[in-house]
């Protein structure tokens, strides 16, 4: 406090203090990394009373519990010596192995050594990064994008470049364009990330027709395609679509999560990568984190090969299915103004709201009248984004669901009444256009 | 005294600040021997109150009930002793329009101000009335929640077309704005301690940021340098000290507070607004005074918990 001393690194501020010595130490990627109003706001989003239409949390309470504690047990009873114990760099081999499986559903064909298994896949994100960025290098990605990407992305100072999607996803068209502008403007393009199944947070599917022509597109330009992929099996209706990856053995890494399929408590996330990519990715993770959680990972191997996992999907699939009907049928009902898409599978609804209203503005609003949501700012590199919202319909009962979209839709309307009283809407602080990380349970 | 209960969180904007800061001072407590819990505002606390039965409770709530006096109300109601400022003179204190009217009728200077409904906006129409706002206050202007902490909703506006959009940042924390002229100067925030001797200003703490003094810049640290104590002349010193101990009896705190005060360039203090539940968190500006003074926060906290045993028990 205010006894602190002086330090070597800390700026002259001629007699004051500040209270972090270190403020001038930081290296220039720690800047963007602060408590925000807005994460501030999002301290009482646990709360009971609150409707949280935030969170990417999974519905835990639908898993057996008492059957994986048993598997848990047995674990730690018979093989407590290696759970407990540090494992490979590559992540244990019996897990690959079963990955393998898990990734078939997709129609990927890959070998276990394909496999570098990550403490959950944003860790995963973070090695691509770290091995393929330099700073001012471009990252291209969808507009909207998952939130902890560009956290990510912006940690090792890449330059994030928006491309447009529709409701078929990715749009192939703007990609070229974007990749040939960028080409003549000179600019070093390394990475596409794209999530192309129940889009976090837009909700839509890329579709079949596109998967190879983004494909194509990127071969061209030369850009690795990062597929980001934890929601692939929960789709509401039909099959998996087949991955990009299936398509695309060498310009894709595909990253995969247990995190929305089982149980995200674990931290198990994986790539799958071309032979060489592979390599620099288990040397990186060895260095960051030696190797991932062995208990982990047995439990979930555990898991794959003594519960119903795919069973325990199906019922997860139904489960979001109806929850993302009692969103969309509350927003019919409560919301008319704003307009949404109707997401076939994942977590998310990507709600435009009203014209002049801003998402940034309305929150606390929103925490008055016991409801979160996440502003679409979050979800862009550029400070856009304010005009939408993302709702997440993934862990409030259909019950409460319904409830929180109709105290969303009196807020929406109180914003609405403001900003016409007064011509325009709130929230141009400079500060609030910084990509905002929510933190771990709003992911 | 053995046993404390710490009121940390609620349901209101400020949640955030208020956890760190139960946790501080339960810390602080615990490292002299007082057996502390911390507790929520919610449907088991008055349960969990009946059952751990404290000497003292500490409201360390920012914002909405923690503030408004509602929680202490209901402390009285359990027959209770709790730290701080009664509930009927927290409701006036927590209301910064209804603040700066006590203090001004007690004699001490606070920048002109209006204090303005949304309701109002609605039936007069908006520009009308912002017109007749810069009109007589002039610019620039102060927009803020007339309820409300740490610097949420709060505007420093410049210029007169940058009014409505401060107006929607306000009314979207609360239903009733301030307005007040912006007095240029030194920001200042005088924290007050009541001892045997009655109320003791500790050693003001000047504010220098690189902007304004908002949330980044509170809760982030190093945005901001802190002089403890503010580089005043030994007479400012006292002035604003005095300003900071009137203000307090005048809203008839008890125990501790917080004003914050700008001190224009002729060294003349102006309060802003004060706090009845101050911000103890690593970057608050309570405990940068307390150990400005060169207290212990242990034996303060400890102090402070101790006597308004004492004294509520005795008046009950």
């Amino acid at each position: 406090m205010s006894t602190t001393p002086t330090h070597p690194a800390q700026p002259a501020a001629s007699g004051g203090t500040r209270l972090d010595p270190w403020f001038g130490a930081y290296a220039e990627r720690a800047h963007g990394m602060r408590a925000s109003e807005i994460r501030a706001l999002f301290a009482v989003a646990n709360r009971p009373e609150v409707v949280s239409l935030a969170g990417g949390m999974p519905y835990l309470e639908g898993l057996p519990l008492d059957v994986i504690a048993d598997a848990m047990q047995k674990l730690v009873a018979t093989r407590g010596t290696t759970a407990l114990q540090y494992g490979s760099g590559q992540g244990d081999e019996s897990l690959r192995e079963k990955i393998v499986d898990v990734v078939r559903l997709e129609g990927i064909d890959c070998h276990p050594d394909d496999i570098v298994v990550t403490t959950g896949s944003q860790q995963a994100l973070d090695l691509v990064t770290r091995i393929f960025i330099d700073p001012g290098d471009v990252i291209v990605a969808e507009a909207p994008s998952y939130v902890g990407a560009l956290g990510v992305f912006r940690s090792y100072q890449a330059d994030i470049v928006h491309v447009p999607l529709d409701e078929h996803g990715l749009i192939p068209e703007a990609l070229e364009e974007t990749l040939t502008r960028l080409a003549a403007e000179g600019r070093r393009v390394k990475l596409l990330y794209t999530v192309p199944n129940f889009h976090n947070p837009a909700g839509v599917t890329l579709s079949v027709e596109r998967r190879p022509r983004i494909l194509e597109i990127a071969q061209r330009f030369g850009v690795l395609v990062i597929e980001d992929n934890p929601y692939g099996l929960l789709g509401f209706d039909g099959d998996p679509l087949p991955a990009m990856r299936s398509l695309d053995d060498q310009g894709v890494l595909y990253l995969g999560s247990f995190s929305k399929t089982f149980a995200p408590g674990y931290r198990v996330g994986w790539v799958v990568a071309p032979h060489a990519v592979r390599e620099k990715l288990v040397l990186a993770s060895e260095s960051a984190i030696l190797c991932p959680s062995n208990a982990s990972q047995l439990a979930i191997a555990t898991y794959l090969e003594t519960c119903d996992w795919q069973g325990q999907i199906k019922q997860f699939r139904e489960l979001y299915r109806e929850r993302r009907d009692a969103m969309i049928g509350a927003l019919s009902e409560h919301l008319p103004s704003a307009s949404w898409n109707v997401p076939n599978g994942g977590f998310y609804t990507w709600v435009k709201l009203p014209d002049g209203l801003d998402a940034r503005s309305m929150l606390p609003r929103a925490v008055t009248a016991r409801v979160a949501y996440v502003p679409g700012t979050a979800f862009y590199a550029d400070g856009t984004g304010a005009d939408h919202v993302r709702l997440s319909y993934c862990f409030p009962t259909p019950e409460r669901i319904r409830e929180g979209v109709r105290r969303f839709a009196g807020v929406v309307s109180a914003e609405r009444e403001l900003v016409d009283l007064f011509g325009t809407s709130g929230a141009q602080d400079p500060d609030l256009t910084d990509v905002e990380n929510p933190g771990p349970n709003l992911a | 005294m053995e046993r404390v209960v710490v009121l940390a969180g609620g349901l209101s904007h400020e949640r955030d600040v208020s956890l760190r800061s139960g946790r501080r001072v339960a810390d602080a407590l615990r490292g002299t021997g007082i057996e502390v819990s911390v507790h929520d505002v919610d449907a088991s606390l008055l349960s969990f109150l009946a059952q751990e039965t404290p000497d003292v409770v500490w409201p360390l709530l920012h914002g909405a009930s923690g503030e408004d006096g509602s929680v202490r109300d209901v402390l009285e109601l359990l027959s209770l002793d709790y730290v701080g400022t009664g509930p009927r003179a927290s409701r006036a204190a927590w209301n910064k329009p209804i603040a700066k009217n006590v203090v001004l009728g007690a004699g001490l200077s606070t920048p002109d101000y209006v204090t303005l409904p949304q309701s109002l906006f609605r039936e007069l129409g908006a520009q009308p009335v912002l017109d007749a706002v810069v009109g007589r206050l002039g610019l620039p202007l102060v927009v803020k929640p007339t309820r409300g902490g740490s610097a949420l909703g709060v505007t420093l506006v410049h210029r007169a077309e940058d009014l409505p959009r401060a107006m929607v940042d306000c009314f979207s924390y609360g239903d009733i704005a301030l307005i007040e002229r912006a007095v240029e100067g030194t920001e200042i925030a005088v924290s007050v301690v009541e001892g045997p001797e009655g109320p003791e200003a500790l050693p003001a703490v000047e504010i220098v940021t690189d902007g304004t003094y908002d949330y980044d810049a509170r809760y982030n640290p190093g945005r901001t340098s802190y002089y403890a104590p503010a580089r005043l002349s030994p007479q400012v010193a006292a002035r604003v000290a005095d300003m900071a101990v009137r203000a307090h009896l005048a809203l008839g705190l008890r125990d501790l507070s917080r004003s914050d005060l700008i001190v224009d360039a002729e060294g003349n203090p102006h309060f802003l607004e004060v706090n009845v539940a101050p911000g103890m968190t690593e970057t608050s500006l309570f405990p940068q005074a307390a150990q400005a003074a060169g207290r212990d926060l242990g034996d303060l906290y400890r102090a402070i918990v101790t006597q308004s045993a004492v004294r509520q028990s005795a008046t009950r």
